[in-house]
């Protein structure tokens, strides 16, 4: 190889810098258009333009907030709704975990129970919710089951199309380092559906805080889901709007858990930080 | 000494792929393999790997007989198969669990030198060029020093100049530390640059058509005269084995 060759080859062979990283973070532009609201709602009311009753402003939203928080009332209600939906998830999700893993692995096993598992995921999961309270009674066994079916289902189907849509071809290169069954699964198999999974498990979370609100609303002395409850029987929105405040708050920083706790192992991945 | 007897292949769905087919081959010897699509060579090298079973006959190397795959002997696919998710240099270290960590480190790093990405362990799969990943994929391939390497169209995805000088880079590699090599290919080229034996395979259901020895000095020029020779003789070889036999017309 002459020495015009290798610079050739070099030119030739430069590594394909990743694109991420040079964006500039904007969140600015995105949260100007709440904010703005959010101010002029407040202007609204204050010059009397409006009457904030039933849409209550932000000030007295934040009010409410904090006269539930002084008196520790509202660490209860989100102790209450936290430990339900945890529960909830780690029942449901860990469940759909093996199942969804063993249904995209074995074939066989797959025939004899997807097309029942498709079935019972074509019932709208609220409509069990009857036979939950009559089986499980109305405090909280119930309501987390219904939780942890809610759960179950796109973590299943994530999981399961996971492990089937593993690229053959990697497959074969542990075949070709002679990797027994166990090594098989740890070093390819589930690095390769370590993405999926993560996202599997972030879509049932959401569903996890939405089947939260359903459980609490059927009945519930404590929760977040009772405060909304309580707010409207009391007619309460600011109330409300406090829950629904927190509920999102909640939400989102759960997200967020899971994502920071999978991106040390998901760091490889080509698009990661453009996605986060 | 890597023999293969009477060794055909045919798959679940009727289709023949190879049909007694012989051939030995002597340790440290290059063979490679050509012959238009649907001829079994890439099957005859899924096969050699162990990845797949023949329907009958054997491979056998050094007297023993191979039905999975086999630490003595490493394969290189048509594309990197790098795993993602693992730094160039684990990428390289995948195959040698037994080692110590130290002894594996050493080994790695020696033959990121041999394929010329000194310094490039740390980097991620995806951060390579086709040529580099190919490279990494060679060096996995190597760093257990196997006796038997198979490369299956390993340069067929790169672009002309890569191509070339990955060709001379791998024969570099096969001086140095002389195992037996089958490379499987479509490019005449590169089959007479690397290759001491050319075997022309016959397509639907593969067999052998000829064998064609490669005399030629090394290092090969691509654009010499007896090259140029051999090269036509190998082109007309191929041409008379894709052309049907008369019984074929009939069948």
């Amino acid at each position: 190889m002459s020495a015009a060759d290798n610079a050739l080859s070099v030119v030739q062979e430069a590594p394909v810098q990743p694109a991420a990283s040079v964006i500039k973070r904007r969140w600015w532009l995105g949260a100007a258009l709440p904010l703005s609201l959010a101010l002029g709602w407040e202007l609204a009311v204050l010059f009397g333009l409006a009457e904030g009753r039933l849409l209550p402003t932000p000030s007295r939203i934040l009010a409410t907030l904090w006269s539930l928080s002084e008196g520790g009332e509202l660490a209860v209600h989100i102790g209450a709704t936290l430990s339900r939906v945890a529960a909830g998830f780690f029942i449901g999700a860990l469940v759909a975990l093996g199942i969804g893993a063993v249904a995209g692995y074995s074939r066989t096993i797959r025939a004899v129970i997807d097309p029942s598992i498709q079935g019972l995921r074509a019932i709208p999961s609220l409509a069990w919710v009857p036979l939950f309270i009559l089986w499980l009674g109305i405090f909280e066994a119930s309501k987390i089951t219904l939780i942890a079916v809610g759960v179950f289902f796109p973590v299943y189907l994530g999981v399961s199309a996971a492990v089937l849509s593993v690229d053959r071809k990697i497959v074969e290169v542990g075949r070709i380092f002679r990797l027994s069954g166990r090594k098989l699964v740890t070093r390819i198999l589930i690095p390769a559906i370590l993405p999926n999974v993560v996202v599997a498990l972030r879509t049932g979370l959401g569903l996890g805080w939405m089947f939260v609100v359903a459980a609490e609303i059927m009945g519930a002395s404590q929760g977040l889901g009772y405060l909304l409850v309580d707010g409207q029987q009391l007619g309460k929105p600011e109330q409300i709007l406090s829950a629904i405040l927190v509920f999102a708050l909640i939400g989102k920083l759960t997200d967020g858990l899971i994502v920071a706790l999978s991106t040390p192992f998901l760091r490889w991945q080509d698009h990661y930080e453009a996605h986060h | 000494m890597l023999e293969l007897h009477h060794l055909s292949k045919t798959y679940a769905n009727g289709t023949a792929a190879l049909r007694q087919f012989n051939l030995s081959i002597q340790p440290g010897e290059a063979v490679a393999i050509v012959g238009g699509s649907g001829c079994g060579k890439s099957t005859l090298l899924r096969l050699i790997s162990g990845l797949e079973q023949a329907s009958s006959g054997s491979v056998v190397l050094n007297g023993e007989t191979i039905s999975a795959p086999h630490p003595e002997v490493g394969l290189v696919f048509q594309e990197p198969r790098l795993l993602p998710w693992l730094s160039v240099a684990d990428n390289i270290g995948f195959g040698l669990d037994q080692l110590p960590k130290a002894e594996r480190q050493t080994r790695v790093q020696e033959a990121l030198a041999r394929v010329g990405l000194a310094g490039q362990g740390n980097k991620w799969p995806r951060e390579l060029s086709g040529g580099m990943a190919q490279r990494v994929a060679l060096a996995r391939a190597l760093v257990s020093r196997p006796g038997v390497l198979l490369l299956d169209e390993p340069f067929s995805a790169l672009d002309a100049l890569t191509r070339s000088d990955l060709q001379d880079h791998l024969v570099e590699l096969w001086q140095g530390s002389r195992p037996t090599l089958i490379l499987v290919t479509h490019d005449i080229e590169e089959a007479l640059v690397i290759a001491d034996r050319v075997i022309v395979l016959r397509p639907k259901p593969g067999r052998l058509e000829a064998v064609i020895d490669i005399s030629l000095s090394r290092p090969r020029i691509r654009d010499a005269e007896d090259f140029e020779t051999v090269k036509r003789q190998l082109r007309a070889a191929l041409e008379v084995s894709l052309q049907q036999t008369p019984q074929e017309r009939v069948s």
